[in-house]
């Protein structure tokens, strides 16, 4: 296996909060690797770092051999690199096709439209979402932006997704349904990048694991390591709920 | 282009400028001719304006200035090097599109009323430009002879063929804002104007697309302007960058629905018949741009999505056909 995107002693600051601090690590081609941290431990920003919303203050970042630190996002996503957002992002006023169109015309595979209208149904149909292709995003429900937000990425082909709490805020069987539309995404050969709160989901879902605590990287590895490791648990106390879930988790 | 031609939108607009130009033609109607030209002048610039401000989501106040620099372009080759009337038509509107595009590229970094504000900004500085540009005669604005109209047969005649120019650039201005619309290019504009930022992370390159928009919709207005100023053999500063008419514009495209190509020429052309209608009548000649600020309010207020907004809500068939 070769790493995918690497990260390089990526650091960066707002103002007086050092949001991240010589963050380093890999992701490896194929596999689903879950980033999990207490609140405010830097894992958006980390999103927003590599597909170049954020520019680092220091630190390099190499997707597929090339270095990307500082790219536009959009010459990111024509590369390969397809994400979604915590706070949904709909094309408000566009129906769920254009929205997942505009993925497919503007993505990896730059597809003229007629071509990109299919892309676009093909991914409608992996995210569940055909009965509202032709409802505009802004009338679905939370659950239905959270999977447009999902179609919409898929569209483009990525390498590589970066999923950010996509379960957050659903109810539990649209939770197992996510977590199986997540599967289905990595045997297509997507290699995943997922944020995530519900430990259960992203313990049993995740090939490894990195923790995130105060902009620096606490642990890394297989989950059963992970959620035994004592600093993560530790970082963990201030909420006890969550630790107890992390132990059981596996 | 044949599954272009495929399209009833496509013949619908190929309908309106076959009337356009058939309707004074018979019985040699100036009085009908001068009203459509002016109807014309409408539809080109909102049509224009609309790929800002309907597509793409940005307020352009100064749509005026490709106008006015255009109609300076093309009376100033005119007048000060003999060129003809449609070598300079087309140099005047290839000057200003590069012009805007180099103009977007940079206050484009702008969004919202800043950016609303920069292109007002740019009205200013171009029609100080022109006040102190002694080749285009300072504020005193340059004349055309009389002569200028023998070589198209006489005044009579030349003023027939600047009303089929004008038609022409209309119906250029439809179908490009047609093309545009239905176009990928129209898709990344479309998706600029929901989320500029959702935008770019799926791959809209933005800036780029941005400036092209604010470039594409320069070319038709600055031909547009040369007609105009050369058909009134005369152009001065304040006339050729009047902000009243960028307003108008504006109002014309949310009256009839921005982001529709029927709309923003429908509202157009309403406008232009009532404004023709308030300037005529004696009682309300003074109060035509008072009315077009209360339409602006009501329109805000009550219809944001314009006359195609109504129409599509009561008949939702003709958003298949109408676009």
């Amino acid at each position: 296996m070769t790493a995918l995107l690497e990260l390089h002693n990526v650091s960066k600051r707002f103002g007086g909060l050092q949001a991240l601090r010589e963050l380093s690590f890999a992701i490896e081609e194929g596999e689903i690797l879950g980033l999990i941290g207490p609140n405010g431990a830097g894992k958006s920003t980390l999103f927003n770092l590599i597909n170049g919303v954020y520019t680092p203050d220091s630190g390099r970042i190499v997707f597929r051999g090339a270095d990307i630190t500082g790219e536009k996002p959009y010459r990111i996503a024509r590369r390969g690199l397809a994400r979604t957002h915590q706070i949904v992002q709909p094309l408000s006023n566009m129906t769920v096709l254009e929205n997942c169109m505009v993925g497919a015309c503007f993505g990896r595979e730059n597809l003229p439209l007629a071509r990109a209208d299919e892309a676009a149904r093909d991914a409608i149909a992996v995210a569940g979402l055909e009965e509202r292709a032709g409802t505009p995003g802004i009338q679905l429900t939370i659950a239905g932006k959270k999977r447009l937000e999902l179609a919409r990425a898929l569209a483009a082909s990525p390498v590589l997704l970066l999923l950010d709490e996509v379960l957050a805020g659903l109810n539990p069987t649209e939770v197992e349904r996510m977590i199986g539309v997540i599967r289905r995404i990595r045997e297509r050969g997507v290699t995943v990048l997922i944020i995530e709160h519900l430990m259960q989901a992203i313990m049993s879902l995740s090939d490894r694991i990195v923790v995130l605590n105060f902009g620096e990287k606490l642990a890394e590895g297989m989950p059963a390591e992970v959620a035994r490791n004592a600093q993560v648990i530790e970082a963990y106390l201030g909420d006890p709920r969550l630790a107890a879930e992390l132990q059981s988790g596996t | 282009m044949p599954p272009l031609l495929r399209r009833p939108f496509f013949w619908i607009i190929a309908l309106v400028i076959a009337v356009f130009a058939i309707a004074p033609a018979i019985g040699n109607n100036v009085e009908l001719r001068e009203s459509l030209l002016l109807a014309a002048l409408y539809i080109t610039l909102a049509s224009n304006l609309n790929v800002m401000l309907g597509y793409t989501g940005y307020v352009n106040f100064g749509s005026i200035v490709f106008f006015g620099l255009g109609g300076y372009l093309c009376v100033w080759l005119v007048s000060s090097y003999a060129w003809p009337l449609g070598a300079s038509l087309l140099v005047a509107g290839i000057a200003v599109g590069a012009l805007a595009l180099i103009f977007g590229l940079g206050i484009l970094r702008l969004r919202g009323a800043f950016f609303a504000l920069a292109t007002i900004g740019i009205v200013e500085a171009v029609q100080a430009f022109a006040e102190n540009f002694t080749p285009w005669g300072g504020s005193a604005g340059i004349y055309l002879s009389s002569a200028i109209f023998q070589p198209m047969g006489g005044p009579a005649r030349a003023l027939w063929s600047i009303y089929f120019l004008m038609v022409a650039v209309m119906g250029l201005s439809l179908y490009l804002s047609y093309l545009i619309k239905i176009s990928k290019f129209g898709l990344g504009l479309l998706a600029i104007g929901q989320n500029e930022d959702a935008a770019a992370i799926l791959g809209v390159p933005t800036p780029l697309y941005k400036a092209l928009a604010y470039s594409a919709s320069a070319f038709l207005p600055a031909i547009a302007g040369g007609l105009y100023f050369f058909k009134s053999a005369f152009i001065q500063p304040s006339d050729a960058f009047d902000l009243t008419l960028s307003t108008e514009a504006l109002v014309v495209a949310m009256l009839g629905g921005q982001g529709t190509v029927t709309g923003v020429a429908l509202g157009a052309y309403l406008y232009e018949e009532l404004r023709g209608y308030l300037l005529t009548s004696e009682t309300f000649s003074n109060f035509q741009l008072v009315l077009s600020g209360v339409l602006l309010l009501l329109i805000v207020l009550f219809f944001p999505s314009g006359l195609m907004g109504w129409i599509y809500s009561r008949f939702p068939c003709a958003r298949k056909v109408l676009e």
